[in-house]
């Protein structure tokens, strides 16, 4: 099952990191994972909400470009070796990751590991019949 | 050193007969070969009898860039196409170059106006010239090339860029006369002083400068930086290329060769003559030129223009500096650029309307930058950089290919770029010229 | 088939007067260079002191090679023949790095020298009426200046593009109705397959034919390329030593290329021995060039091989015909017709702090054009982890290559240890470009 990130495009400047972030918080909208790349000259925000509709909805209404693309987020036991033993489920059926990021819960003492992949279903093929838990948009507010 | 004695210090006199006898040749010359002239004639309801004298010029129409572009790419022609020996291209407005045509009495036109100016600006025969202006369509290179191959000097083609190779160029060869754009000049300075160079002990005694608007507060740079002469060079591919006129060693006004193109100073709204000495639009006639003479040519430089002769003993009118421009033309590095070729390129990525700025600067001794700020909306954001970068790397390879020029392409949030009354500002010119 | 000549009595001048006009320009020649330290130094050791110790073309023989690092040594006036103020021209390889050598032209020299490009124009059926579209670069590389002064005085109608912008290129092709274009064969290639791009096919064109140098390419390639456009194709070899372009250039049978032997004498040696080879076999060509005298050149080994043809060709010049470049003997590397050595390419590398030792020089062709691609170690000490700070040593390192190389080259950052550790320059190239 496929989750979908938000994407928002920021010039490096200072304190739009900020202002982005604090809109969300606003509005009551959770960031569960997030991560951002950086040129010398803008940078990809990239994360994982509570409320993804919402949220592309506000960036909208503020003028701010955002979109939604699939992600397929996991689920690993929160100690060493466990990002080793999904990527090596990765490797083996020969799946190309694009990008991936990783977040802690602080309760769960699980991992949540987000992957962007450019074929997100045959990924999700391999995971699944791997035993790896792979989360549903579902399971964001529970997080 | 004056090159054409007997032309450039003719009695203003004799000079009026000369420039009557040859526009009542031209008028005849482009009214028989010429049927977008014949039309443009005919439609003002002028005919070649009713010019008897240079001063029925102001009774024929203006020919305009425009004119240039819609009759893209021979119809300007005079002479027929084999007669013409070599052809140059420069930007157009959008869409279709500027197209220059010579014949071979042309080139010799070219060479012959170029090596006046060369003398004028203090070069003697037995002189070596750098010349780092480009080679190519551009008409800077090969039009000092031609100038300095007529006055004999030894030619240096290093063609613009490559910095480093220039000085040690300098170093290695000791040429007194360098040709390039001002900015230039003063940019390679500032790459001496890091190499370990003092600009003062350079070669260069003589800089002829153009391609670019510069004032005298960076005429008195370049001078005292590199311990030269600095004069300035005016001239337009329309015309001819670099040539149509040159200061004199007292620098005091651009000598403009006017027995082979006839200024007129306009009104740019009214079209009308104004007083000497007031700005105004230079228009230019080519009096002797066969590929595509042109009549009445509104260039869009503001200048002003004395006629009172000057101490070099030449007695062609003088112009200012170029003040201005009556239409948005930039220029970068020497290359003209309208806002518009921005727009076209843009227009053909994205599909709509774009909201982009030009940002032109010039940091202390460094050379021209542009910038284009593209806003990014989200038909063409992506969650990728790479995807990104490609559009970036897209965007700045197709705007180069229409300006010839290195360009930064900043990809910056929407509603970014200032805008007034909805509109976005186009150009932000930030540089002191 | 229609034979033109431009100078029919030279062109087609019996050998054995074709000999006696050599050996006249040849002491001519050599009197000059008796006017250079270099020379001055040099000849008098092999009794070669006044013109009239030139014999006969034999003679020739007495005299020592002169190699690329002779002008080095020599510069910048060690070669010069004649007065600075008799000079109207120069080229120079001056670059940021390495000893760079210098060619001096008086004006009667680049009379000469623009003969026999008008002299290669004519013999390809080219002529006025044709509308010449250069394509080399202009400024201190003589391949776009001399082939422009060869097409005016043959009186074509010259555009003087230079290299690249391959959009402008194709819109000047199309609107002015360009026949004739002087070209490498990779961006010819290149062009082919960027058309469709912006809606061209070689049918929307006028082009007529191709004038090909500054890259070795075979047989092969030059009939696909025919075919592609539909246009005949012409092979052109110089280099700047011999003045530029001009020194050999095929006539429409396209059997190999005509050396101008009035203008330059060839021989073809064993590179290792020095010694001639039979005609027919492969070996170092070898030039003096008879028509300059602002800087003599006499038997300049080129570091090309190939081959000289002994039969005569049907279109009648006795000018004897060279092989397309079959070779170097060096390691220099042809980029899109650009010249480049490796050691070049280190000696800037090397100089780059961020940069580790072990680097790979890696050719590619992408749409028929070379790509040079560096890969580089970077050193790990200097490694923060902040990517704006890798793009821009990239930046750094492609802007000092270019400074040397000329040419553009894409960076890779690799880490440390991973690229394969050779000891020798030549053994960092890795080329994958199929043969042209």
């Amino acid at each position: 099952m496929k989750i979908r990130q938000i994407s928002v495009f920021l010039e490096n400047r200072k304190g739009r990191l900020y202002e982005v972030c604090s809109l969300l918080g606003q509005a009551g909208i959770n960031i569960r994972a997030l991560t951002i790349a950086e040129t010398e000259s803008f940078g990809v925000l990239r994360m994982v909400v509570n409320k993804p509709d919402e949220a592309i909805s506000l960036f909208r209404k503020h003028n701010i470009t955002a979109n939604l693309t699939d992600v397929v987020a996991v689920e690993v036991p929160d100690r060493p070796g466990g990002l080793a033993e999904v990527l090596k489920v990765l490797s083996d059926g020969n799946i190309n990751v694009e990008y991936m990021y990783a977040f802690v819960e602080k309760f769960s003492e699980k991992a949540l590991l987000v992957f962007r992949f450019d074929d997100p279903s045959g990924a999700h093929r391999v995971l699944t019949s791997a035993g790896v838990t792979v989360l549903t948009e579902k399971d964001l507010p529970n997080l | 050193m004056i090159w054409n004695e007997k032309i450039e210090t003719m009695p203003l006199e004799d000079l009026k007969n000369l420039q009557s006898d040859r526009l009542v040749k031209l008028v005849r010359y482009v009214y028989d070969r010429c049927p977008v002239y014949r039309k443009k004639f005919e439609e003002a309801g002028v005919s070649p009898s009713d010019i008897r004298s240079i001063d029925d010029i102001a009774k024929l129409p203006f020919t305009t860039k425009l004119d240039m572009r819609d009759n893209y790419p021979y119809g300007l022609f005079s002479a027929p196409r084999e007669e013409v020996v070599e052809i140059h291209v420069s930007s157009g407005t959008t869409g279709n170059p500027t197209l220059v045509g010579y014949t071979r009495e042309d080139i010799k036109l070219w060479s012959e106006v170029m090596a006046r100016a060369l003398c004028c600006a203090g070069a003697k025969p037995d002189d070596i010239i750098q010349i780092a202006y480009g080679y190519g369509l551009f008409t800077g290179g090969l039009g000092f090339h031609y100038g300095a191959l007529e006055m004999g000097l030894t030619i240096i083609p290093t063609s613009s860029g490559q910095t480093k190779r220039q000085l040690k160029i300098m170093q290695d060869f000791q040429p007194r006369i360098l040709a390039c754009t001002p900015s230039y000049c003063l940019y390679m300075a500032e790459e001496a002083k890091e190499m370990g160079l003092d600009p003062r002990k350079g070669s260069w005694r003589i800089g002829i400068f153009g391609a670019e608007p510069w004032s005298e507060a960076i005429r008195k740079e370049i001078e005292e930086t590199w311990n030269m002469t600095a004069t300035d060079i005016y001239g337009l591919s329309e015309i001819i290329g670099p040539g149509v006129s040159q200061e004199c060693t007292y620098k005091e006004g651009l000598h403009l060769f006017s027995d082979v193109f006839y200024p007129e100073i306009i009104d740019p709204e009214t079209g009308k003559h104004v007083p000497e000495g007031q700005d105004g639009e230079l228009v230019i006639t080519t009096l002797t030129k066969q590929a595509i003479p042109l009549i009445r040519y509104r260039t869009r430089d503001i200048v002003s223009m004395t006629t009172a002769p000057c101490r070099c003993g030449r007695t062609s009118p003088r112009t200012s500096k170029i003040k201005g421009r009556t239409d948005d033309m930039i220029v970068v590095r020497g290359i003209n650029v309208f806002p518009s070729q921005i727009e076209h390129v843009l227009l053909g990525i994205e599909g709509t309307h774009p909201h982009y700025q030009l940002v032109i600067d010039r940091q202390a001794h460094k050379l021209d930058e542009v910038e284009i700020m593209v806003e990014v909306d989200e038909r063409i954001f992506s969650d990728e950089i790479k995807q990104m970068r490609a559009l970036e790397q897209k965007i700045k390879k197709e705007i180069e290919a229409v300006l010839s020029i290195g360009v930064k392409v900043k990809l910056v949030e929407p509603k970014t770029i200032q805008r007034s009354e909805g509109k976005a500002k186009r150009v932000v010119d930030k540089r002191v010229l | 088939m229609e034979i033109r000549y431009w100078n029919q009595r030279l062109e087609t001048l019996p050998r054995h007067e074709l000999r006696q006009l050599q050996l006249e320009r040849l002491r001519e020649v050599v009197g000059y260079a008796l006017q250079t330290p270099f020379y001055k130094k040099r000849l008098p050791k092999v009794g070669i002191s006044s013109p009239e110790d030139i014999r006969s073309l034999d003679d020739l023989k007495k005299i020592p090679f002169t190699v690329k690092d002779d002008l080095r040594q020599a510069f910048p006036k060690g070669l010069l023949a004649v007065d600075m103020e008799k000079v109207v021209r120069i080229h120079s390889s001056s670059g940021t790095t390495g000893i760079p050598t210098v060619i001096y032209y008086t004006a009667d020299d680049l009379d000469r020298w623009t003969d026999l490009l008008a002299r290669s124009i004519v013999a390809t059926g080219a002529g006025p009426g044709d509308v010449f579209q250069n394509m080399m670069s202009y400024g201190l590389f003589t391949g776009g200046l001399g082939v422009h002064y060869g097409a005016e005085r043959v009186g074509m109608a010259v555009i003087p593009v230079g290299g690249g912008n391959t959009q402008r290129q194709l819109q000047i092709m199309r609107d002015f109705r360009t026949t004739v274009l002087h070209i490498t064969p990779s961006y010819l290639l290149h062009i082919h397959q960027r058309m469709p791009e912006f809606g061209l096919t070689p049918a929307d064109l006028n082009l007529k034919k191709a004038w090909m140098g500054a890259e070795p390419h075979s047989e092969n390639t030059r009939l696909k390329l025919q075919e592609l456009f539909g246009i005949d194709i012409y092979n052109s070899y110089g280099l700047s030593e011999m003045n530029g372009p001009g020194v050999a250039f095929e006539c429409v049978y396209k059997n190999d290329l005509h050396v101008w032997e009035d203008g330059y004498i060839i021989e073809i040696i064993d590179p290792r021995t020095g010694e001639p080879v039979e005609d027919g076999q492969e070996g170092e060509v070898v030039f003096t060039n008879l028509i300059r005298h602002a800087l003599p050149l006499l038997r300049y080994r080129t570091r090309d091989l190939a081959f000289l043809h002994p039969d005569p060709c049907p279109c009648g010049r006795t000018a004897r015909r060279m092989s397309r470049i079959t070779g170097r003997t060096d390691d220099m590397l042809i980029i899109n017709g650009v010249n480049v050595f490796p050691s070049q390419i280190e000696e800037v590398l090397m100089s780059i702090p961020e940069v580790g030792t072990n680097y790979q020089i890696h050719l590619s062709r992408h749409e028929g054009l070379d790509r040079l691609t560096v890969k580089v170690e970077i050193y790990s000490k200097l490694f923060t982890g902040d990517l704006a700070a890798l793009e821009a040593l990239k930046n750094k390192i492609n802007e000092k290559l270019r400074a040397s190389i000329t040419i553009n080259s894409r960076i890779e950052l690799h880490e440390p240890g991973s690229l394969p550790a050779i000891e020798g320059k030549a053994k960092r190239v890795v080329d994958e470009r199929e043969k042209l």
